[in-house]
């Protein structure tokens, strides 16, 4: 079977076959950051343009890694160089980006749908690297994968994600990459931050929103923490030690949790706040073999959506010493049988 | 002389739905009678309205024609020509152009160039407050004796109760609807679809229906402290619509409109396609489903467009940051047709009351086909096949999220004063 994955710009639409794919895909690419070598040909020649028109710091170094690994160039564009300040449209300054020919661009930006909106005017792939409060789907396959490599599957869990769910882009991806593998969801936060709506979101997910901690960390397999964005809580105003007393994670609460419970984040953390330091540094935090995790799913998605590559076939980490592919890229209207 | 010959004539005025023959002379309608009694005299143009529906002429009172001040998007003689081919007949244009259609002399602008360059009747409303700006009363005197038929400060709502309150109060001595565009700002703020579970999966940022009801709610109490006439534009949510029924049945002088794509579309249409996105935006399953039921029983008071052309390259940008509107004249009747009539849920005669009488009378006005009328007449088919392509339209904008829809029934001829103004191929 093939994959194509013409563009990656939410897991929603996907099936449990292609996640499994892209999961599958990346453990190769896990065992290449731990050579010391840590280069491969796959994508010599290629480039892959980075558009972060909203300020990241780990997950553009991340996606930068992953194309170094791949032996792709990249070009950069930050937002406060660029020069969106100047009036030019979104639309206008991709043009501009995809006449100088890279072969993907990955996009971050404030506005949920940008990267969809880019896509469909542009001819290359189209990576989504977090598009507002809508999708972030290389922070959900990549959590996906640090799950499994923890938990060894990531079918039938408990999974709690705790924080600002109604702005959170990594919460929602969480929740269509593993609802899909029937994980059950309790969503758990400040009532403004957790809209009982968010029950309906991925049809046939079980999904529940609770507001008590204690409660939301019963058996929990999985437990997701989001960043507490300071700059939301001016927006409604919270007090942030109410959210310290009501839903900070510390060493007391997780004791509710499944025994072999881990726990997430996305980064970046504030200590102190939504977690301890003890349980942000404690055995069951994964939260730096997330960050490592992170370049292995992000070589995996810029080798899928540059080379393609089918079930079964030749992976490029297992062969780096015989020469990258060739493979043309498919053209956009000749790709993926899902659109 | 034209003779319209063979049409149902159908008038929600007169209670009239039979054949019959129409003469025209003048601009004028001179006589109704019976099928083929006209129109045998030589020297007389024939319409042959055989299979055709004949009705009297389609009245939108909201629409936005952009000039002055936005002639990129829309001008009178592009907008005049896109509502003729929607069987338009009267467009009442919204004050919020640049500048804000607030005084005598930007009325009297707006009729001149109608007068020079427009396809169809235009009637302008003029601003409740000076600039829109929600501070002091407009100059509705000046306006009225100018030609304006309503006030409104659209696009935004009236800022303040107590502005609202002063502006309802004046316009009782003008005879002058009040029509509010209803949103609590407050509860609106920063958003750019309807709150909810499609809002949330999309992570774009909602209103609550909340927003229009609370406006409502404040405007109801006021028209009843004020005793004037308030008429709630592009209403689009379930609550607000049983606000306006508790009003009716309280005795207020209190109408609503609803748009086509409101009795279409529902927010789970929505995806990053801002041709989905206008203020109010597309509602729920639940509020559709009541915008349904008061067009049948009477609530809704009449169909209006809320026509809001934006020229590409504003639109044209992610969705966030695209403005709130859509293209509404060319596919009103036939959305009417296909989501009312075609499905049982109007009668035709109500349906071409929503488009004439209706609006007619929130205007405190009255058109009926009769001698001695103006001869302002919407010819329609109920089965003809036809699909809307927006690059064919007149207007100067192309934001419809109808474009390549696929319709039975529509627009065949809009007559103006008795001349043809549009007639399909």
């Amino acid at each position: 079977m093939t994959y194509r994955f013409r563009d990656l710009l939410a897991l929603e639409p996907l099936t449990a076959d292609e996640l499994r794919f892209l999961l599958d895909q990346s453990k190769p690419f896990q065992e290449i950051q731990k050579h010391p070598l840590k280069k491969l040909a796959t994508l010599r020649g290629k480039t892959v343009a980075l558009a972060f028109f909203e300020n990241s710091t780990r997950t553009r170094i991340s996606f930068g890694t992953a194309a170094a690994r791949l032996g792709a160039d990249t070009m950069n564009l930050q937002a406060e160089a660029s020069s969106i300040k100047k009036g030019e449209t979104l639309l206008d300054t991709a043009f501009n980006l995809n006449a100088m020919k890279p072969d993907c661009l990955v996009m971050r930006h404030a506005a949920s749908g940008a990267a969809d909106y880019v896509a469909r005017h542009l001819d290359i792939p189209v990576v989504n690297a977090g598009d507002g409060t809508h999708e972030h789907p290389s922070q959900g396959l990549l959590d996906a994968l640090t799950i499994r490599d923890r938990l060894g599957t990531i079918e039938n869990l408990n999974v709690t994600i705790l924080g600002d769910i109604l702005h959170s882009r990594v919460a929602r991806s969480n929740i269509h990459l593993l609802g899909k593998f029937r994980c059950r969801f309790t969503l758990c936060g400040p009532s403004i931050w957790v809209p009982r709506e968010l029950e309906k979101i991925a049809p046939g997910v079980p999904i529940r929103c609770v507001y008590k901690v204690e409660e939301a960390l019963e058996d929990a397999h999985v437990i997701i923490m989001l960043r507490v964005q300071t700059e939301r809580l001016d927006d409604p105003s919270l007090s942030a030690s109410d959210y310290i007393l009501m839903y900070q994670l510390n060493a007391e609460r997780l004791k509710r949790a499944h025994p072999d419970a881990i726990v997430l984040h996305p980064g970046p953390i504030n200590r102190g706040i939504e977690i301890t330091p003890e349980v942000a540094d404690g055995a069951q935090s994964c939260v730096l073999e997330q960050v490592t995790n992170g370049v292995a799913v992000r070589m995996a998605i810029l080798y899928l959506v540059i080379a393609g590559a089918s079930e079964g076939g030749a992976h490029p980490a297992l062969e780096a010493k015989t020469s990258p592919s060739e493979e043309t890229r498919k053209s956009k209207e000749s790709a993926n049988a899902r659109d | 002389m034209l003779v319209i010959k063979n049409g149902r004539v159908i008038d929600p005025a007169t209670h009239t739905d039979a054949p019959g023959d129409i003469l025209i002379d003048g601009g004028k309608i001179a006589e109704v009678a019976e099928p083929g009694s006209l129109g045998r005299d030589p020297g007389r143009e024939v319409f042959d309205a055989t299979g055709l529906v004949v009705a009297p002429g389609f009245v939108d009172l909201h629409a936005h024609l952009r000039e002055p001040g936005q002639e990129s998007s829309e001008t009178i003689e592009t907008g005049t020509r896109a509502a003729a081919r929607g069987g338009f007949t009267v467009v009442c244009s919204m004050p919020n152009t640049n500048p804000v259609n607030d005084n005598a002399a930007v009325t009297r602008f707006v009729l001149d160039r109608a007068e020079a360059t427009g396809t169809v009747r235009v009637w302008p409303i003029g601003a409740a407050s000076v600039g829109s700006r929600g501070e002091a009363i407009a100059e509705i005197a000046g306006m009225k004796e100018a030609g304006i038929v309503a006030v409104s400060d659209d696009g935004k709502p009236i800022s303040t109760a107590k502005l609202a309150r002063q502006v309802m109060d004046y316009c009782r001595s003008f005879d002058l609807p009040v029509i509010e565009h209803a949103e609590d700002v407050s509860l609106a703020g920063g958003a750019v679809m309807r709150e909810g579970v499609a809002s949330l999966r999309l992570g774009l940022r909602g209103m609550p229906a909340a927003a229009e009801a609370v406006c409502v709610a404040r405007d109801v109490e006021l028209a009843e402290l004020t005793g004037a006439r308030l008429h709630i534009a592009h209403l689009s949510s379930k609550a607000s619509l049983e606000q306006v029924r508790r009003a009716k049945s309280r005795g207020l002088r209190v109408t609503c409109e609803v748009t086509p794509h409101h009795f279409t579309l529902i927010d789970e249409d929505v995806s990053y396609d801002s041709r989905f996105k206008m203020n109010p935006p597309l509602a729920a399953r639940e509020d559709r489903a009541a915008l349904l039921e008061g067009l049948a029983d009477g609530t809704v008071d009449a169909i209006a467009t809320d026509h809001a052309p934006h020229e590409p390259a504003l639109k044209d940008v992610e969705f966030d940051r695209a403005p709130f509107g859509i293209l509404g004249f060319e596919t009103a009747l036939a959305l009417a047709l296909e989501q009312l009539v075609h499905p049982g849920r109007l009668s035709l005669v109500r349906m071409v009351e929503l488009f004439t009488r209706g609006p007619l009378g929130i205007l405190g006005r009255e058109r009926k086909i009769a001698a001695g009328q103006p001869a302002d007449l919407t010819i329609f088919s109920l089965d003809r096949a036809w699909t809307y392509q927006v690059e064919r339209s007149p207007s100067k904008s192309r934001n419809s999220p109808f474009d390549g829809k696929k319709f039975k029934g529509g627009p065949v001829a809009t007559i103006v004063a008795g001349r043809v103004v549009y007639r399909a191929n």
